[in-house]
């Protein structure tokens, strides 16, 4: 018997081998250092953390060297493009970000592990793969991947009850939606015979593209993306899961998951049923302005700041679904742009808010944020640039990938979604500016609380590197956007 | 020779019972449950797909639902187990502190 | 066949759904995916139909029944406010809509034609092997890391006392 072996090109996959060999590394090294060490349980050293941090460096240069042009591997389960590695880049760089701001808060929370890094990598090498698989398998197992580890993390303070029950809800909701999902690729496998995009979408355009198999497949692919990227109405996971899970990982989840869903979603749709636009264009519509709406309303009442950036998040996915929907090598730009921007902004909010938390996550109200530019004029500053980002006021990151956004919806004559986009992040100013004004216009309460008035804010040097980086790029994205934007137009789709 | 969609109405059924299931049911042992019954109804759709296809792709990609559904039968116990040791309850219900 | 075991099936689906006591409802889940192997035999797929036993009704429902007794979970559904009757309602009625329209377009002419002619050992070990370490080279890898951050993290999780 014979068996030919297809075209094994280790090349493209090289930052997947070196983030998972990393994250055994981490996994092996706790196991057999001794840190059974005077400060107790969970109290190891740093070293951990920065390790998982050189191998996502060294990931990233490897993608930096990776050489340009399309090419399939592996039987054409794998692609390596322009799309996939401004991917990784994002997802790499969410990572990096995440695991800096974890550093100190493992060793408060007791859970400095190897186990912790180990689970972001290896979330990090299945979001990786979704951004680089070209058949539904790959994609399927990518996200699996990805969601396998999340559940585990959203439950890793394992004592706090809110983390449980986070943990609880993601992973029925999750897997629910990974039902969907199947059912889906399994009705387009039996309407066009391949699970390959580039065959679904070969098959499609050659013969009949209205048959209704296909049309249900496709549906239920929109419902578990849907899921996925947390859009209205499935996004009901979301408040909980994101309120309840330790800090880090929340800004983790909202950040490069969801960019990873939204890679798989556009190359599925982009790469795989281009030839059924015109019936997915108007569901993907009818979601997007949903999401925005939703997302923004509801997020306009809430008090806890965990649970009101988990509602912002929901509508910072409806602004990427706009672009979704434009359709046009702009709106792909848009999206690649968009979260690559939210990746810096929201990770940075998210590192104050661990800060200001505190051991225990006490302090998580807005409430709590009252007065907090008269103590600590630095983080209330901060923290007041990324809420600003996220709001899209100029000249931050978040103004222009909405207005990239915007003008790629208007360009492709969704002048309605793109007014109903604009009316959304003005509404969405309001409870972003209610956290600067508690911090800026409000006197602190110290005298009135007296003890309980906020104890003084440490930051650890990974902190500060992390803050550093994200206020950077905000900046950086905002005020020169030119580079970053040509990066984007020309990491777009080819189709 | 039973026809395809024959195979596929058994298969949108129990993806259907087990759908309706978890909305209905209160214990997350038992809603776990019902997702795995969707999976399985996912499965024999690929399976009857890849038969009337003549094609085995369809087969590699039940192997691999069987492996993630394995993979996260362990993972989501764990976690029922964590809730339990906390809680002392696994009904949903119950299991709602956070409201919005 | 194919009736007698379809109908075994979806009568002990509909068992597990209903079932108050988690213990039966996983013995009936049992029963259904055995019945589900027997297709699998009937559709020509020998190794998922072996699998299918071996894996799910072996492995993940024995975890499921040792989970049960390990917690010994006290039978406790509870009354349902209005406002959540309506909400489940409402889902159930969702679901049997796209079931409906799901049902309509499977019986109609849609379907794929069939195609004819055999690969030689259709559904066998040594076919589906053969392409899933060659074709399929780069999924298998990847379930194998899959594998093992659930192994990680289901220790983490369910170990008493993490150091």
């Amino acid at each position: 018997m014979e068996i030919i072996i297809p075209t094994i090109n280790l090349a493209s996959i090289y930052p997947e081998i070196v983030v998972t060999i990393f994250a055994v590394i981490v996994l092996l090294l706790h196991a057999f250092t001794p840190h059974h060490s005077p400060g107790g349980a969970g109290k190891g050293g740093d070293h951990l953390g920065y390790i998982s941090f050189i191998g996502i460096a060294y990931a990233t240069f490897l993608v930096f060297t990776q050489e340009g042009g399309t090419e399939y591997s592996f039987n054409g389960l794998w692609i390596l493009d322009n799309y996939s590695r401004f991917f990784r880049l994002i997802f790499l760089l969410g990572t990096g970000l995440t695991i800096l701001i974890s550093v100190k808060y493992v060793k408060d929370e007791g859970i400095n592990h190897g186990e912790y890094y180990s689970l972001i990598l290896f979330a990090t090498v299945g979001m990786m793969i979704m951004g680089g698989g070209a058949d539904l398998i790959t994609i399927f197992l990518g996200l699996e991947l990805m969601s396998i580890s999340l559940y585990v993390l959203a439950g890793y303070t394992r004592n706090r009850l809110t983390s449980n029950e986070s943990s609880l809800k993601y992973f029925l909701l999750g897997s629910f939606a990974t039902g969907f999902l199947l059912y889906g690729i399994a009705l387009l496998y039996g309407a066009t015979g391949t699970t390959n995009l580039k065959g679904i979408s070969g098959f499609i355009s050659e013969s009949n593209f209205g048959n209704p198999i296909l049309i249900m497949g496709m549906v239920l692919l929109v419902v578990g993306f849907g899921f996925k990227i947390a859009s209205v109405p499935f996004h009901m996971w979301t408040p909980d899961v994101y309120e309840g899970a330790p800090s880090p990982i929340t800004a983790f989840m909202s950040a490069g998951p969801k960019a990873a869903a939204f890679a798989a979603f556009a190359r599925v749709f982009f790469e795989g049923l281009p030839s059924l636009q015109g019936v997915w264009v108007d569901l993907i519509w009818i979601l997007a302005v949903l999401t925005m709406t939703v997302g923004n309303v509801i997020a306009l009442v809430q008090n806890n700041i965990k649970r009101m950036l988990a509602y912002s998040s929901i509508a910072h996915a409806g602004y990427v679904l706009v672009a979704f929907v434009s359709a046009n090598e702009l709106g792909i730009g848009g999206i690649l742009y968009y979260m690559l921007a939210y990746t810096f902004m929201n990770i940075g909010a998210f590192g104050i808010i661990i800060v200001v938390g505190g051991k225990g996550e006490k302090r998580v109200n807005v409430d709590d944020y009252t007065g907090l530019a008269y103590r600590h004029p630095v983080a209330a500053a901060t923290m007041s640039l990324f809420l600003f980002s996220l709001a899209g006021i100029p000249p931050t990151a978040g103004f222009m990938g909405k207005f990239y956004i915007f003008s790629a919806a208007i360009k492709s004559g969704y002048i309605g979604l793109a007014i109903i986009g604009v009316i959304n992040s003005v509404v969405s100013v309001y409870y972003y500016l209610r956290i600067t004004v508690a911090m800026y216009m409000k006197e602190p309460e110290s005298a009135v609380s007296g003890a309980e008035s906020m104890p003084s804010l440490v930051f650890s040097t990974a902190m500060i590197i992390a803050m550093v980086i994200a206020a950077y790029g905000v900046l950086r994205m905002g005020i020169f956007p030119s580079a970053y934007i040509a990066l984007a137009q020309q990491s777009h789709l080819s189709f | 020779m039973v026809p395809l969609n024959h195979y596929l109405y058994l298969s949108a059924i129990l993806f259907t019972i087990g759908a309706v299931g978890v909305f209905t049911r209160r214990n997350a042992l038992i809603i776990y449950m019902c997702i795995e019954l969707m999976l399985n109804a996912v499965n024999l759709t690929f399976i009857a797909f890849s038969k009337f296809l003549n094609n085995m792709d369809g087969h590699i990609f039940a192997f691999m639902i069987m492996t993630v559904a394995a993979a996260e039968a362990a993972v989501g116990l764990a976690i029922i187990l964590a809730i339990f040791r906390n809680r002392e309850t696994v009904n949903v219900d119950d299991i709602n502190l956070m409201k919005g | 066949m194919f009736y007698i075991i379809g109908g075994v099936a979806v009568l002990s689906a509909l068992i597990m759904v209903t079932n108050k006591k988690p213990v039966s409802a996983a013995m009936s889940l049992i029963v259904t995916m055995l019945c589900l192997s027997g297709m699998y035999v009937i559709l020509d797929a020998h190794l998922i139909a072996a699998l299918q036993i071996i894996v799910y009704a072996g492995a993940i429902m024995v975890l499921f029944l040792f989970v049960i007794m390990l917690l010994n979970i006290q039978e406790k559904e509870g009354r349902l406010s209005g406002h959540k009757i309506f909400l489940q309602f409402a889902w159930i009625m969702l679901v049997g809509y796209v079931f409906i329209s799901m049902v309509k377009l499977i019986g109609g002419d849609s379907l794929p034609a069939r195609v004819e002619g055999s690969i030689n050992g259709f559904g066998t070990t040594k076919a589906v092997g053969e392409i899933l370490f060659t074709d399929f080279l780069l999924p298998f890898e990847i379930a194998s890391i899959l594998l093992l951050a659930a192994i990680v993290g289901a220790v983490i999780l369910a170990k008493a006392k993490v150091d």
